[in-house]
């Protein structure tokens, strides 16, 4: 790996400097986690045309614009699903999705779960900051129940997603978890996600002061990334403890990082095995 | 022309004439009467190199097919008409994004679940179904030949223009079997690659006198940022820029309106003279053939215009035929569609009747004939 560069070698290399500033609220986590992307990028060593950015709807969804990187800006929640279509449609490239809570989790679960199943090279980036943050501070899969939220004015009466099980247990073979305070180590699950060949989660856990930290009185940005510090266990530390005393922490690190069949590689091997051939079969039925 | 002579399915039409024409990716959820499109291509694709996914429902597939497209591969999906009322998102998104793309909609019958006879219900669909209202191109095969040229046609359309391209297929032509004559190759059309190096690239730069921006690969030096916000040329969004959002906006329809010499392919039988005109597509048009040259025996003077193109409509062809007919008929699979857009093109120069039939059942030409004799 080269040496690191500095932060405005990275603005330079990176970032389409002309659309500078970004839309995002002061103290909000989104700019740090493309600051980490693009610093984990880096770390891989792949040259940056192989990267396409593939974005959902929602603050973060907007990442992309900033970027010099190739981006698909297309619909709410179904990131995974263009992923898939680019990554088999030209395997060299490295899809990024970039995903808040609500587009993965909600609008785009099926897609999410069903990327996880068929364990296909993507890597998914989901930002979780509990609530629906463009739209004003509505109640997301993931806001804890009990809070408020724009639309749970009484309180979330739901209960939230654990989203790393729920994509281990959809079959994803790379998952973390991390968040906005803790950069060099989510820099460094970005590296190894990108790297990993299958389906890659990194959950980050973010900040929204502007709406779920001003309605959960949560105070200012920096306290919420104290907040972030005071509550956060390592997953090897929390294998240990008890179901109450994990109540409202929040677990980091890597759940899962396995080598299994990727579902790209396992189709070219496919196409090597018939191409060419005229199989007498043209409908199975017939 | 080379070719060979079989007999199938007019899905496996579609099938085989996206293969030819070039298409490698298929996305699609099972439907029926369109299943048979995506079993043959799980088979076919892979043996021509390209990729077949099933995907988790109908907006992963419209998506996903969309996703290769602009991974540089010509990409289909199939559905019929529940699956279309879902893919309306992806396709809308497709148009803005300028992704050229084709979408194959074996009609059945609707609304809701409705039932798997054939039908025409979604002509409308086809042309207002997405919000936003793009202007897309939409065709409408009556036979197994048909099937298989609109498909290689649609493929290069929307490589062309840039497009999604509807193909209007239905669950009688979709499962009717005819012998064709498949050629060894057909003829093929590619999007536009840049012609400007990579730091000058803009992802819609439509400096281009069609109106179609170029399209680069990924994976090279050139950057490309697709949106389906408004934009600008850059791909960066142009929340409320109104000058800049209307360009866009105009661009986008007048892109396919602009050449519809290119675009709009009609069928004309026995219109010189004709005094009453049917005006036809899809499956119906057969019926209403033989109703023509059943009134003719008769003495009437009868003629068909029959739309391969239902989108964009051929306003002018039918505006013109207004000033010498007497009345057109218009026989659908609904309860009057496209009859409101000849209604419009004629202008109130002749009468315009519509004959409408949603129990499932095919018009018959009978039922044609009789209509043409009750409107003399």
């Amino acid at each position: 790996m080269s040496k690191s560069k500095s932060q405005s070698e990275l603005l330079a290399k990176h970032y389409r400097q002309k659309t500078l500033p970004t839309s995002w609220c002061s103290g909000c986590g989104i700019g740090t986690v493309i600051g980490a992307i693009v610093r984990g990028i880096e770390g891989t060593g792949l040259p940056s045309e192989r990267f396409v950015f593939v974005t959902g709807i929602g603050c973060y969804g907007g990442a992309g614009t900033y970027l010099k990187f190739s981006d698909i800006h297309a619909l709410h929640g179904r990131c995974p699903s263009y992923g898939t279509g680019l990554k088999l449609a030209n395997p060299e490239l490295y899809p990024i999705l970039l995903m808040g809570d609500g587009d993965a989790a909600s609008i785009g679960g099926n897609h999410l779960i069903h990327a996880a199943r068929r364990n296909i090279d993507l890597t998914a980036i989901i930002l979780n900051n509990h609530t629906y943050g463009m739209t004003g501070g509505q109640y997301s899969p993931t806001t804890p129940q009990g809070t408020p939220a724009a639309t749970a004015p009484y309180g979330m009466v739901e209960g939230p997603f654990d989203l790393c099980r729920l994509v281990q247990a959809a079959g994803a073979s790379f998952v973390a978890r991390t968040t906005v305070y803790h950069v060099n180590q989510m820099v460094s699950f970005f590296t190894r996600a990108i790297l990993h060949r299958g389906f890659a989660v990194v959950e980050v856990e973010s900040q929204c002061p502007t709406y779920f930290g001003k309605l959960n009185k949560m105070g200012t940005p920096v306290d919420m990334l104290k907040w972030q510090r005071d509550h956060t266990v390592p997953v090897e530390k929390a294998r240990g403890m008890k179901p109450q005393e994990l109540e409202g922490r929040i677990i980091t690190g890597i759940f899962v990082e396995e080598n299994r069949n990727e579902y790209v590689t396992d189709y070219y091997r496919l196409i090597e095995r018939v191409k060419g051939k005229k199989s007498e079969i043209r409908n199975p039925k017939s | 022309m080379n070719g060979k002579e079989r007999l199938m399915m007019g899905n496996e039409a579609c099938a085989e004439g996206a293969i030819l024409a070039g298409v490698r990716f298929f996305a699609g959820y099972p439907i029926t009467p369109a299943s048979e499109i995506a079993e043959i291509l799980s088979v076919r694709l892979p043996q021509a190199g390209g990729c077949f996914i099933q995907m988790e429902d109908e907006l992963g597939s419209i998506t996903a097919a969309t996703g290769a497209s602009l991974g540089g591969v010509k990409a289909m999906t199939a559905s019929s008409g529940p699956g279309l009322s879902l893919k309306q998102e992806g396709i809308g998104c497709a148009a803005i994004m300028e992704v050229p793309i084709v979408i194959i909609n074996v009609q059945r019958g609707g609304p809701g679940i409705g039932n798997i006879q054939p039908s025409q219900g979604d002509v409308m669909q086809a042309r207002w179904g997405s919000h936003g209202g793009p202007q897309l191109i939409a065709l409408a095969p009556s036979s197994v030949k048909e099937c298989f040229d609109l498909t290689v046609k649609a493929v290069n359309l929307a490589e062309r223009f840039r497009v999604p391209v509807i193909l209007l297929s239905d669950a009688s032509v979709g499962h009717m079997r005819e012998k064709i004559l498949v050629p060894d190759s057909v003829e093929t059309v590619h999007r536009k690659r840049p012609s400007v190096p990579p730091e000058d690239f803009l992802t819609y730069d439509t400096d281009a006198p069609d109106g179609v921006p170029p399209m680069a690969d990924f994976g090279t030096e050139y950057r490309s940022h697709y949106t389906s916000f408004m934009h600008y040329k850059n791909g960066f969004p142009a929340w409320t820029d109104l000058e800049v959002t209307d360009t866009l906006i105009r661009r986008l329809s007048n892109k396919i309106l602009w050449h519809q010499d290119e675009i709009v392919f009609l069928e004309r039988y026995a219109l010189e003279d004709a005094e009453l005109v049917v005006v036809a597509y899809g499956s119906t048009a057969r019926p209403a053939r033989a109703a023509v040259a059943m009134a003719r025996k008769e003495g009437t003077r009868a003629g068909l215009l029959k739309l391969l193109t239902v989108w964009p409509f051929p306003n002018e062809e039918v505006r013109k035929l207004s000033e010498k007919a007497k009345a057109m008929v218009v026989p659908e699979m609904n309860l009057g569609q496209l009859v409101g857009e000849v209604e419009r093109s004629a202008r109130g120069k002749c009468g315009v009747v519509g004959l409408n039939r949603v129990d499932g059942g095919l018009i018959t030409p009978e039922q044609i004939f009789t209509r043409l004799q009750e409107v003399i």
